[in-house]
């Protein structure tokens, strides 16, 4: 990743303030987080977090209305700033109340790069290319997927970290209604790739795949050569290969694998080997501990998402809110669209020292009166942004009339 | 107590509900035949006729949905009231006892013990052709005593939790024997209005956990095989809602004695350590400088293997620090010595500013000196059984979560013999992985233990009193903590008043985590439904 200009650059508390006055776009993200709703139950008792200098953290911020909150980010500027539950009271208020306990937040989930260290050579920790990065767009596909087909949730808001991951925020709200016993089963439900440093294999399959197992795979089969075979080389050294087959569990077969190895020139070809050899051992049958779905498992294991369950699972878990600034990278936390999750790169996101260079360059040409942030890379995300604000307004009007409803009823 | 002549006291028209009886302060004075009417509705109920015949009972399953009428003495409350509480603490033991839950074997064994006391779930259950007139007596006792111990339980959240969480595995222990035996679960479930094609998923949470029913645009579609679930499910979450129910509606339970000095009586239940604040004086003290030796000698194979890698890193990732670091504070070591001690080790890897801003607050606030100040209680075995583990912990029950060549490779490094690595195997094959730590524990000190392991500070301590005293480690049976303050009422596995840390908490990792939490009033952990589908995670494996 090219040199930052983030936290450690002088200029960065000057560039996040004039981020904040001129370019982020509060009227969207008010509308987002009010979701059409009374603000007395909803916007007013939503928490946040601000990091200002110095990794100084001040959380139970909320705000009453939109000019409330833009009034407190251009004062305060912060380095970046997180979002929490809503609440049963006002988080500025929680010291007041006896029982203060969030109510509702959107579902989401966080997919960090570093989780994939172990199968990946190009980079490691907090670095990424995009030959890693392809590693996300199968991420992406895998769980917008999942999302919508098994759950039906529908306005699915997906959007950089900043610097070496993704979050996801499920925005419906029914999503947003769910029990922390339901985040954690949906997380569970989604989660395939399991154990820690001490766990050699992490994919184990029953005899009958769910359908959501074989979607996956589907999926990741289609990047396995080119993301495992190709750019990570995972099949590429002895230390590499002898790693691999690890996972297979019969010591005789490992062997056998281990000395075919040599013979062929690259990972490729001996994937090719592996395959056929434990189709053959698995059809023959002999072997208790192969297993009919070994391959798959050794897929998925080398392609499916990775998520941080602990953060789906919280229902006040805080999570660094989308158009913030990543401290360390200077990248805005754009938005990006999951169906054109391929032609994402995370090494074109905007930094926070380009946008204000972008706006000038753009008035020096023309003088127009539009939102600064037109002028700028932003405009894109933007663009998306206020397409899943469209479609989640006529799921808030549907709710807000359900609910008019019901008092009429009483 | 004998029972006197009958004075039987028509409480009938003239006397208000059960819990509106504040002149019966003092039962001492009262005939023991004292009639009690039990009226669990409202004023509504009263206006009701007297219904004398009990209602047939058609099934030895229940679902509990309407409460019994009629009358009971004082002392059949107490005694139904007591029996079924045995019962529940039948499940309990069988809970901590290692044996996967829900298996063949475990419900066996829980049958064994329902017979060998002569409780009424075997006569409950039989087949009504024969016996009818004890089975329907055996059925209302069933009905009976649930109800009363819903009142007795309803009144805290830790209360409720103990008794909805024991309740439904009695139920689903019954539902499977009932499946298994063959009797007729048709007949409950259509009595119970109970049918299941599709749901929505929110009510099909431990299905959809493991992956076992298929679900489109938000609803499952379950398969009959996984009844069992969906009906416990169901059970639980009626249960838990008529408790906070019925806790709303009876606010004067608390001063009603008859109930307080029926708890006060069975209250010595056993509640097992949680090994919160220690009293000084009550263990020993264990400063940094001892740490590595005692990891070798007395720490659990969890925490020897959170030692070792923090040597060897001197870094450990956010759960294993909040496992070790209550483990450490529980052992003896202090908040001082705790900041020094970690500080020892990251210092390894950062500077000073770095760790006192990120890492020592986490410290602190396992000791109560942050955020909203609870004390923390150390996580207990099943709690790190159950534990979510992801690529790059440590953290965790070595017998569970390590590959088994490594865990063999681990045990062959700590000296332990062969034929009791392979004893060991066996074990964790079986998955009685408390089990397999207690032979660990019996072979590194070389004698016996009945106790089993429950908990990685009873395994230390337990080592600690051996070792330094030479006394025999406990035997049979747990000890029982005798708390007779009726208000305090501890389930065996979650914490009492101070919450047991969940896994949400201000996240001191660099900002690339871009994440931070806070812990709530209400303990996330021990939510009913994410307790029970952990603990029933162990019975449903996939494969």
């Amino acid at each position: 990743m090219p040199p930052s200009e983030g936290y450690e650059c002088d200029m960065f508390p000057d560039y996040v303030a004039m981020y904040y006055k001129r370019i982020f776009p509060y009227n969207q993200y008010f509308r987002w987080l009010s979701y059409g709703q009374d603000l007395k139950q909803c916007f007013q008792k939503r928490e946040f977090c601000f990091t200002l200098a110095d990794d100084v953290y001040v959380r139970f911020l909320s705000f009453k209305d939109q000019e409330d909150m833009e009034a407190e980010i251009k004062k305060r500027c912060p380095h970046k700033i997180d979002i929490g539950a809503i609440y049963n009271f006002r988080p500025k208020d929680h010291k007041t109340v006896t029982v203060f306990s969030p109510r509702s937040k959107e579902l989401v989930f966080d997919i960090d790069m570093t989780d994939y260290d172990e199968i990946r050579i190009c980079c490691s920790g907090a670095e990424i290319c995009n030959k890693c990065w392809k590693y996300m767009t199968i991420a992406v596909k895998v769980l917008d997927l999942a999302l919508r087909q098994d759950y039906g949730f529908k306005h699915i808001l997906w959007v950089y970290s900043g610097r070496r991951g993704i979050h996801c925020w499920v925005c419906d709200a029914s999503a947003r209604m769910l029990s922390q016993a339901a985040r954690s089963a949906v997380a569970e439900y989604l989660q395939v790739v399991k154990g820690g440093d001490d766990t050699n294999k992490k994919v184990t399959l029953p005899f009958k795949l769910h359908p959501s197992i074989k979607r996956a795979e589907t999926i990741a089969k289609k990047y396995f050569t080119e993301v495992v075979l190709e750019d990570q080389d995972m099949l590429g050294t002895p230390e590499r290969w002898k790693k691999f087959l690890k996972h297979i569990p019969d010591q005789g077969l490992q062997d056998t694998l281990d000395k075919l190895m040599p013979q062929c020139s690259n990972s490729s070809q001996r994937w090719n080997i592996i395959q056929s050899e434990v189709t053959k051992a698995i059809n023959k049958g002999d072997k208790k501990s192969l297993k009919k779905n070994l391959l798959t498992e050794i897929i998925l294991q080398y392609t499916y998402p990775r998520l941080d369950i602990n953060v789906t699972k919280g229902l006040n878990h805080l999570l660094k809110s989308p158009f913030s600034i990543h401290p360390k990278t200077g990248r805005v936390c754009v938005c990006f669209n999951p169906q054109k999750a391929d032609e994402f790169n995370p090494m074109n996101v905007p930094l926070v020292s380009q946008l204000l260079d972008e706006i000038n360059a753009y008035d020096g040409e023309k003088s127009e009166n539009m939102e600064e942030y037109k002028k700028t890379s932003m405009k894109e995300c933007m663009v998306l942004f206020d397409s899943f604000l469209a479609s989640l307004a006529r799921e808030n009007n549907v709710q807000k009339a359900e609910e008019n409803d019901k008092r009429l009823e009483f | 107590m004998a029972p006197q002549s009958v004075s039987h006291i028509d409480m009938y028209e003239s006397t208000p509900p059960l819990y509106l009886l504040p002149s019966l302060t003092n039962t001492s004075t009262l005939p023991q035949r004292t009639l009690v009417r039990m009226e669990f509705g409202g004023r509504r109920a009263l206006r009701r006729k007297r219904i004398q015949a009990e209602a047939s009972y058609s099934s030895g399953l229940q679902f509990y949905k309407e409460p019994p009428t009629g009358n009971v003495s004082l002392t059949e409350f107490d005694e139904m009231a007591f029996e079924r509480l045995k019962v529940l603490r039948a499940v309990e033991r069988l809970n901590l006892s290692g044996y996967i839950k829900n298996s063949e074997e475990w419900i066996t064994k829980l049958y064994e013990e329902f017979a060998k006391n002569k409780f009424f779930i075997i006569l409950a259950e039989k087949n009504t052709k024969s016996n009818t007139d004890e089975v329907q007596k055996a059925r209302r006792q069933d009905h009976v005593s649930h109800f009363i111990l819903r009142l007795a339980y309803c009144r805290t959240e830790e209360l409720r939790r103990w008794f909805i969480a024991h309740e439904t595995d009695l139920f689903k222990a019954r539902f499977l024997q009932a499946t298994r035996i063959g009797s007729d679960i048709r007949n409950f479930l259509a009595i119970n209005n109970l049918h299941y094609t599709s749901v929505p998923f929110i009510d099909a949470l431990e299905l959809v956990r493991q992956r076992k029913v298929f679900l489109k645009q938000g609803y499952a579609y379950v398969p009959e095989t996984d009844l069992a679930t969906l009906v416990t499910s169901s059970f639980r979450s009626k249960l838990s809602h008529d408790m906070t129910t019925t806790c709303r509606a009876l606010p004067e339970l608390d001063s009603d004695e008859r109930l307080v000095n029926l708890l006060h009586d069975f209250d010595q239940r056993y509640t097992g350590k949680d090994y919160s604040s220690k009293k000084h004086g009550d263990t020993c003290r264990i400063t940094p400088d001892m740490i590595d030796t005692l990891a070798n000698k007395s720490f659990p194979p969890c925490m020897r293997q959170l030692n070792d890698t923090l040597r060897t890193t001197h870094h450990l990732k956010y759960n294993g620090r909040v496992i070790y670091g209550l483990f450490l504070k529980a052992a003896g070591l202090n908040l001082e010595d705790a900041l020094f001690f970690w500080r020892s080790h990251f210092l390894k890897n950062m500077d000073v500013d770095t760790f006192d801003k990120r890492y020592s607050y986490g410290i602190r606030y396992n000791y109560g000196k942050e955020g909203k100040k609870t004390d923390f209680s150390p996580y207990g075995c099943i709690k790190i059984i159950m534990g979510n583990i992801a690529p790059g912990d440590v953290h965790g029950c070595p017998f569970k979560h390590s590959d088994v060549a490594i865990l063999r490779q681990r045990l062959v490094a700590y000296k332990v013999s062969n034929q009791v690595i392979d004893e060991i195997m066996e074990l964790v094959n079986k998955r009685h992985y408390q089990i397999a730590c207690q032979r660990y524990w019996e072979s590194i000190h070389g004698v016996p233990i009945d106790a089993g392991i429950n908990h990685p500070n009873q395994f230390f301590e337990e080592s600690q009193k051996f070792l330094n005293g030479g006394v025999q480690p406990s035997q049979g049976k747990k000890q029982s903590e005798v708390k007779t303050t009726p208000t305090f009422m501890y389930s065996s596995q979650s914490s009492t008043q101070s919450s047991t840390q969940s896994s949400t908490q201000p996240s001191t990792q660099p900002s690339g985590g871009n994440t931070m939490t806070v812990s709530e009033e209400i303990d996330m952990y021990f939510d009913d439904d994410i307790e029970a589908a952990m603990l029933e995670q162990n019975s449903c494996r996939e494969d």
